[in-house]
């Protein structure tokens, strides 16, 4: 029987040949926290009575939550993060170095074939560099990080084949929400998707990590894919990387759960409606929603491809006077580069607020927090009721090309009204 | 296990862990004990207040999705709750409870009632609801899950066997 990505990198992780459903224990190549699970991944390891982490090397610490700290209980806890990458000669990634899951990739820290695990949920995004990588609890972080390993199931695998061609603007976040809007928050819960087709090779490594980022938002445990030129660009680019890079393919004859096709050679750009990142609807058919804040930025949607797409829109244009657009770039060296391009002088022309490169207010601690009945659009992967820091507020998610032209207009966009040949 | 209430919950299914507890309070407070008063405080406003020691929550598919945050199951014990019983559950959610020593078991939830009194039987695999008169079989916790629990979470666990004894 042919096997899976999963069932391959897991099996060479165990040294053993493992199928679904069996549970190993599987050496980790790398794993990290950031300053929301950080704390209790430090508690855990003092607990544990081990004197020292397992390899110094293979962990690192992201403030990228709220950072800078908005009060003094962030402070205190990026205090503790400090003292500990100090003491135990650990990794650490301080504010305004950007979200962990674009500085791991950017930092050489993941590799085709690899297995990662972070205490963050979206740790699936490395998925699109063909790493097995997934998200845990700080805990069961700490296991790691004293011991190197941790216990993995094996996951069963769902195969989705993405065909056509995506019109003008319409990009691979549309992709993602008409995929979870068909499949469900509980479509793929604890499988390992594997994305595969045209539409997938002929993304850039940018707009593929949107895909495999919001695999979680499906259930997924891992959201995988093949390991090509250009992922081996990527890594060769960002992070000197040119060895090790052939990454793992699955058997022709692999077992799946699930088989999905999609054609979204009609796929017009969508958004997703509080407070489900299931609840997916036409851009077109939500004009009347008006919004009070715009956000683009995030480990979906905050990379320079993104800042790109939303500055040629933004050219020489002005921002609805009603909205506060907020745009934080997800890496100090995308916020460099954006600045070097002329992307950021034209948000800051367009009225848009540029924050320091981080998760900005999409976790609701800082930078942007809605009043009571107020409407954000966000290129964030997430828009539960309180998300953006209040119950009694809305959020929808969308493409930054949308978020943008939402912003343009103070209302929910179609932003194919608004981009320049 | 002990007999207690069943707190269903209202919103069903796909309850994440931003409801569980809301980021906001997750930053602010440290201590388990204290951010366990704020458990589904942005879906059921009040309901630290409802529970004693020992009641069950209840709820669908999919409990626990979203944020890998390890404040949820840690709330939900410190608040009491000696175990959720759901038709589903989030993959890491189900991993961060039974490393911190929370019970959670799969199985039919559609028919019990919120304030049945119920009851969690491991060992034969069942919940009891005592309201209705009703058994109802449970999902197998996985074996290397029981012994978790048994060393009160994946810390014990370790201390005990040094390692991951599967």
């Amino acid at each position: 029987m042919g096997k899976t990505i999963a069932e391959k990198i897991l099996s060479s992780h165990a040294g053993t040949e493992l199928k679904a459903g069996d549970i190993a224990i599987c050496k980790v190549d790398f794993c990290f926290g950031q300053d929301g699970t950080s704390s209790l991944i430090i508690d855990s390891f003092k607990k544990s009575g081990r004197k020292k982490v397992f390899s110094p090397s293979k962990f690192c610490m992201v403030i990228d939550h709220s950072a800078p700290s908005p009060n003094v209980g962030v402070s205190e806890i990026h205090k503790k993060m400090r003292d500990f990458a100090r003491s135990e000669k650990v990794g650490l990634y301080d504010i305004g170095e950007g979200v962990c899951h674009v500085v791991i990739p950017e930092r050489g820290h993941v590799r085709p074939g690899s297995l990662i695990l972070g205490a963050d949920s979206h740790t699936c995004t490395y998925g699109a560099l063909n790493a097995l990588s997934t998200g845990v609890g700080s805990t069961d972080l700490a296991m790691t990080l004293i011991s190197g390993k941790n216990w993995f199931r094996v996951p069963e695998s769902v195969k989705i084949t993405v065909n056509g061609i995506l019109r003008k603007g319409v990009y691979s976040k549309d992709v993602a929400l008409r995929i979870i809007g068909d499949l469900g928050a509980n479509g793929c819960t604890y499988n390992s998707v594997e994305f595969y087709g045209p539409v997938i090779r002929r993304l850039s490594v940018e707009a593929r990590l949107t895909i495999s980022n919001m695999a979680v938002e499906m259930g997924a445990k891992f959201g995988v894919m093949e390991a090509d030129a250009k992922v081996a660009a990527y890594l060769n680019e960002n992070a000197k990387i040119n060895k090790g890079i052939e990454g793992v393919t699955a058997d022709k004859d692999a077992k799946y759960v699930k088989i999905k096709g999609y054609d979204i050679s009609s796929l017009e750009p969508l958004v997703a409606k509080p407070h489900a990142v299931d609840n997916v609807a036409p851009a077109m058919d939500l004009s009347s929603i008006r919004i009070d804040e715009a956000f683009i930025g995030t480990c979906t949607n905050g990379r320079l491809e993104d800042l790109k797409i939303v500055s040629e829109i933004l050219k020489n244009r002005k921002i609805h006077k009603r909205v506060r657009c907020i745009i934080a770039p997800a890496s100090k060296r995308i916020f460099s580069e954006a600045v070097k391009r002329g992307y950021i002088k034209t948000f800051i022309d367009a009225g848009c607020v540029v924050v320091s490169p981080g998760c900005g207010p999409c976790v609701g601690t800082h930078e942007g927090i809605l009043a009571n009945g107020e409407v954000a659009i966000s290129s964030a992967n997430r828009n539960f009721k309180g998300r953006m820091g209040n119950p009694d507020s809305f959020i929808y998610l969308a493409s930054p090309a949308t978020v943008c032209a939402s912003a343009l207009e103070g209302k929910i966009s179609d932003p194919r009204n608004h981009i320049r040949v | 296990m002990k007999k207690g209430k069943a707190h269903v919950l209202k919103i069903f299914d796909n309850v994440n862990t931003d409801y569980i507890i809301s980021g906001r309070y997750k930053f602010k407070i440290a201590n388990m004990k204290d951010l366990a008063k704020y458990i589904f405080e942005d879906i059921e406003p009040g309901f630290y207040k409802k529970i004693s020691k020992g009641d069950y929550i209840v709820a669908g598919e999919n409990f626990g999705c979203g944020s890998s945050r390890e404040q949820a199951p840690w709330a939900i014990k410190e608040a009491g709750i000696s175990a959720v019983i759901a038709k589903s559950f989030a993959r890491i959610f189900f991993r961060n409870a039974f490393n911190i020593g929370l019970c959670v078991v799969s199985c039919d939830t559609s028919s019990i009632k919120n304030g049945d009194v119920i009851k969690l039987d491991l060992k034969d695999e069942l919940v009891i609801n005592i309201s209705r008169g009703e058994r109802i079989k449970t999902m197998p916790i996985p074996q290397l899950m029981r012994k978790f629990l048994d060393d009160g979470g994946v810390i014990g666990h370790f201390k005990k066997y040094g390692d991951f004894k599967i």
